[in-house]
Order: structure tokens, then C-alpha cells, then sequence
């Protein structure tokens, strides 16, 4: 595992989807501008978090690097982090309602011996949840998808087994939004 | 909106001497309420696909509307073998979201209660391992030893399952001398215990038959999988959260963290079995290093009831005004996220808080070592006969109530 290369990378992906972003094209950064015109109207509350790495106090936060990233980069810097030895613990989702988006967070982490942690982010539209699965990177990471769609509706495009997991089969509603109500 | 689940698609058309059987969820040998389902060639496993959620109680969603106190005791819920070790996992995390400092005493009595949890898991796990398996007697033998901690735990909480024994910011109860007593004798006499189970298996013939070669998993495959704990360390790699990112006092213990070679079913018994003398040499240090002082923080949130050591209770305090409202009055909480990991008897336990500056997590999500393995049994249980899928749920030591939250 090389820390270094890690950040270097993750840093330049970032730095292409800021760059994607300002220049918006094709289906995927269409929802991108949508989620951004939702946050616009509340700006002045406080500005959303832009792509980027920011390298954190592990002592504070239990993260070495946090990466924001466009979901459609999700793959790219799993495979990044995959080809350095990392392994991936969860998958996260969260209902950011008042922006009207979904968060996705992978945290990845090194079992080889030396304390390092990444936590990659990317935040999608909530009308739109598609994510790129990361299952076929990671074998271990199926369920935590599954189970992030099971809870949140998050879709994985691409996962092999998107069905009801810990809920009823028969279940239509996913708990863990926020406007979900019993 | 019904959607089809796999158990009910017939077997395809080419593959009719292929056979499905549906085990469990009630099926003793899946460790409470797991069901697989599974496609059968003769006696050898094609596909496996287990099915968890029976115990779902929405932990996740509670946890949102109840307060980071309120939330200790569902995590006496999760893995309720071990609950100690869920407790001090719990109040690492939001220790480390509120910035609360722990005096030492309490980090040692963290680390001797989970290691004590440790122990008493293993020993639940060899036993319903073993009997899994077959053989009998080792299930009475271990059952007698984890008795003798489980109450020892009622002497210390009240409890000795569901323990909520942890508070933020340290511990609720100082041990007494008797407890002390009756730890040194069961930490002296363990060690002669370990090697009498050890008797009666290690070299036993069906037992070798029954494990070694069964589940076999490379450490490559391990990682890719997310394996934790035990299962993981039976397959060469060396990663314990204890040694790595050390918690409570396990920074100021001697340890050792077996690994296994192989991979297979045996070399994770093996591992579990090294754990627990491991923990009993740790559970020997914390006895003799058990530094003085107290046992829960100055700054840590008023909320031990009804009196807090070394502070004067009056009758008018916020403290008796409700436990909400004191949480929400302080300006304690931070916004952010943090993840920390600990190291359960099962594997890496971790929870994830976001914090948007209220008395209640914005979202909470625990990473439960047996979600986890359990979904590593597909992998693993694929080419096996289904009486050493027996085997590999028994060795990935797995909890229904954790897995299912």
C-alpha cells in the first residue's frame, strides 16, 4: 500500500469531476446540475461541499482522507484503491433532505497491518438515486449495496441482486428516508 | 409491489436432478434465525443464498430519534453474547464524536469487561461449534466456565446478557473486591480449562475430518470479502483494530494476535483458541495493572443516574429534569462524521455517526461483523456438502441479532 500514491490519485480524480462539473455533459452530470440548483437556493445557509480530498486527523474523525467524488467516479476510485490492497468496510447512505440528496460513503480500509482509512464520498440526486455498483470491484461490497437500497432506495446500477434484504419481500418503502414515516 | 425472490424460481430447465432445499430459519444449526436457501447437486452445494432480516428491529431509524445516551441499550441488542463489548464499541464512538476524555481506571475496566465478553463468546461459539458438529461433551464444559463470567457480569451491572454497563465518558459501576477475587480464581484456572476442551478435540479424528479442508478461504479472497476477527486472522492476515487502532487500554496491555495458515475451519478454531488464552493473559495484566482513580470523566455528559461519583446530586439539578432535555441544553455536539472500529469477539465492529449538531445522531450505521460474514457464506459454502455448511456457519461464528440490527 502506498499512501502517497493513494492521495495522488484520488486526488486527481477528484480534481476531474470538479472540472466535469463546471462544464456539465451527458445523462449523468444532467442530475449532477439538478442537485446543485436544489442547493442553490439555500446558499447562504451554507455552501455544499465541492469535489475534493481533504486529509483529515484520524485522531478526530477516524478517516485519514476524505474524497468527494461525482458518483459515476465511485468505480474508478474503488479500483484505485482495490489495486493498492485496501478493503472496503461499508457503505453508507444518507437522506440529505433539505438539499435533496442522497449521500453515498465508502469507507475503505487497510487490514495489512498499518493504520490507514479512506472514506469516499459522492451525493446524488434524490429523484434520481443512480450509483455505479462497486460489487464487481469488491465481491464483499454486494451486500452492503443491497442493503443500502433496501433502506434508503439508493439504486446500484449494475448490482447483480437488487431485492428486499433485511425488510419483508413484500415491503415498499424504504425506512431510512428521512420523510418515511411508520 | 411483490417482487420474486429466488427461493421460488424452479429449478432450470437442464438441471432438473438438481434439488432446492430451504434450511432454516428455524433450523437449531443456523445459530438463531438465518435461513439458506440452497441448490443441490446429490449432497454438494451449487448455490447458496442466505436470507437475514428476521430479526430486523430498525435500530438505524431508532437510533435517530432517541439520544446518543438513549442508544446505549440497543447496542446491548446487536450482538447480545457479547454486549459488553458493544457497549464500549458504542461509547468509543460517540467519545470520540463529543470529544469526552476517559479516565484510565474506566479504560482499563473497558478492557477487562471486553475481554471477559470475549471469552464468553469464544466459549459459546466452541460449544455450539462443537455440537454442531458432534461432539456433545465440549458443549457442558464450556458452559460451565462462561457461567461463572456471566455472573460474574450480574455482580458488576445487574445483568448478564443485556449489560449497558458503559456510559459516556467511563464506566457505571467501579468493581468490588469480590469480584476482583472471584476474577483472579477463574483468570488462574482458565488457562488448565482451555487445554482440557483442547483434549477432548484438538486431535480428536472426526473432529479433524469434520474441519480441516471445510470453508477453506485465501487471505486474498478474506480481504476481498471483508472478513473480520477470527476469520479473517485463520487465514494468515494480520490485522486485529485492537493492536492497530488501539482503544481503551488495549495501547498499554501485552498481547499477541494468533493467525492461522491454512485458511480452513480448523485454523480459525485454532485462532479462537489462542484468542482466549490471549484475553485471559490480558484480563491477568488489567487485574494487576487496574490503575486507581475514577472511573467516569469530569466532562462527560451528567447522565449517570442517580448520582454521579464525586459529584453532589441536588434534588433540583437538570439531571433529574430528564435525561432529552439535559442532552439537547448542552452545546456539546460537534457536526461531522466519525467512524470508529473495535474489535469484538466476532470481528470489527464499527459505528458510523453523522452528527448535525442535534442530541441524536443525523444517521447512525453500525458495521456488524456478522452482516458481513454472513455474506461471505455464499462464497464459501459453493462446492461444499451441505453437512459442512454446518461447519462453516458454525466457524464463521456468527449472531443473528447483530447482523439483522
Amino acid at each position: 500500500m502506498d499512501r502517497v500514491k493513494i492521495k495522488r490519485e484520488l486526488e486527481m480524480l477528484a480534481a476531474k469531476g470538479l472540472v466535469a462539473e463546471e462544464t456539465p455533459e451527458g445523462e449523468v452530470q444532467a442530475a449532477e446540475v439538478d442537485g446543485d440548483e436544489a442547493q442553490g437556493k439555500k446558499k447562504e445557509d451554507d455552501a455544499p461541499r465541492e469535489n475534493g480530498l481533504l486529509e483529515t486527523d484520524y485522531a478526530a474523525r477516524g478517516t485519514h482522507l476524505d474524497v468527494q467524488i461525482n458518483p459515476d467516479q465511485v468505480v474508478r476510485a474503488a479500483e484505485i484503491l482495490d489495486s493498492e490492497g485496501m478493503t472496503i468496510e461499508m457503505v453508507t447512505g444518507v437522506d440529505w433532505i433539505k438539499e435533496n440528496q442522497f449521500e453515498v460513503i465508502y469507507d475503505y480500509s487497510y487490514t495489512g497491518g498499518e493504520l490507514f482509512r479512506v472514506l469516499v464520498r459522492a451525493r446524488v440526486d434524490r429523484d434520481k438515486p443512480d450509483v455505479p455498483t462497486v460489487s464487481e470491484v469488491y465481491g464483499g461490497a454486494n451486500w452492503h449495496e443491497r442493503e443500502t437500497w433496501d433502506l434508503l432506495g439508493i439504486n446500484f446500477v449494475g448490482h447483480p441482486q437488487l431485492e428486499r434484504f433485511l425488510l419483508p419481500e413484500d415491503a415498499d418503502f424504504h425506512p431510512l428516508r428521512k420523510d418515511f414515516t411508520a | 409491489m411483490i417482487k420474486a425472490t429466488t427461493v421460488d424460481i424452479p429449478v432450470s430447465a437442464g438441471n432438473e436432478d438438481h434439488y432446492r432445499l430451504r434450511m432454516g430459519p428455524q433450523h437449531p444449526a443456523t445459530h438463531g434465525v438465518l435461513r439458506v436457501d440452497l441448490d443441490l447437486d446429490g449432497e454438494t452445494i451449487m448455490e447458496c443464498e442466505p436470507h437475514v432480516g428476521y430479526l430486523h428491529r430498525g435500530f438505524e431509524k431508532l437510533a435517530e430519534h432517541r439520544t446518543y445516551v438513549q442508544n446505549l441499550v440497543l447496542t446491548d441488542r446487536l450482538d447480545y453474547i457479547a454486549a459488553m463489548a458493544n457497549n464500549v464499541g458504542y461509547c468509543e464512538a460517540v467519545e470520540k464524536l463529543l470529544k469526552i476524555e476517559v479516565p484510565l481506571r474506566a479504560k482499563y475496566l473497558r478492557t477487562m469487561v471486553c475481554e471477559m465478553a470475549r471469552i464468553s463468546s469464544h466459549l459459546l461459539w466452541l460449544a455450539t461449534h462443537a455440537l454442531d458438529i458432534g461432539a456433545m461433551t465440549v458443549f457442558l464444559y464450556c458452559f460451565r466456565e462462561r457461567e461463572e463470567l456471566l455472573e460474574l457480569f450480574a455482580e458488576l451491572c445487574g445483568a448478564r446478557l443485556t449489560t449497558t454497563y458503559t456510559r459516556l465518558g467511563g464506566v457505571r459501576q467501579d468493581v468490588t473486591h469480590s469480584i476482583m477475587m472471584k476474577l483472579v480464581r477463574f483468570v488462574d484456572a482458565f488457562p488448565a480449562n482451555i487445554e482440557e476442551y483442547e483434549t477432548l478435540i484438538d486431535t480428536n479424528r472426526i473432529w479433524l475430518k469434520r474441519t480441516v479442508n471445510v470453508g477453506t478461504v485465501s487471505a486474498r479472497d478474506a480481504v476481498s470479502l471483508c472478513l473480520t476477527g477470527a476469520s479473517l486472522r485463520g487465514s494468515g492476515v494480520d490485522y486485529d483494530v485492537r493492536k492497530h487502532f488501539p482503544y481503551a487500554a488495549y495501547d498499554l496491555v501485552d498481547f499477541e494476535i494468533p493467525r492461522g495458515e491454512t485458511g480452513d475451519t480448523y485454523a480459525r478454531y485454532r485462532c479462537r483458541m489462542e484468542e482466549m488464552r490471549q484475553s485471559n493473559h490480558i484480563l491477568r495484566q488489567c487485574i494487576e495493572q487496574m490503575p486507581p482513580g475514577p472511573i467516569i470523566g469530569d466532562d462527560a455528559p451528567d447522565l449517570v443516574m442517580p448520582n454521579k461519583p464525586g459529584r453532589k446530586v441536588e434534588v433540583d439539578t437538570p439531571a433529574r429534569q430528564g435525561l432529552i432535555k439535559l442532552v439537547e441544553d448542552r452545546d456539546i455536539f460537534m457536526e461531522g462524521d466519525v467512524y470508529v472500529p473495535t474489535e469484538v469477539p466476532k470481528g470489527e465492529l464499527g459505528f458510523y455517526f453523522i452528527s448535525d449538531g442535534n442530541g441524536s445522531p443525523y444517521r447512525m450505521h453500525i458495521r456488524s461483523p456478522s452482516f458481513i460474514h454472513i455474506g461471505a457464506l455464499k462464497t464459501l459454502a459453493k462446492g461444499a456438502m451441505v453437512a459442512d455448511l454446518i461447519a462453516i456457519i458454525g466457524t464463521l461464528d456468527v449472531v443473528l441479532g447483530e447482523c439483522d440490527r
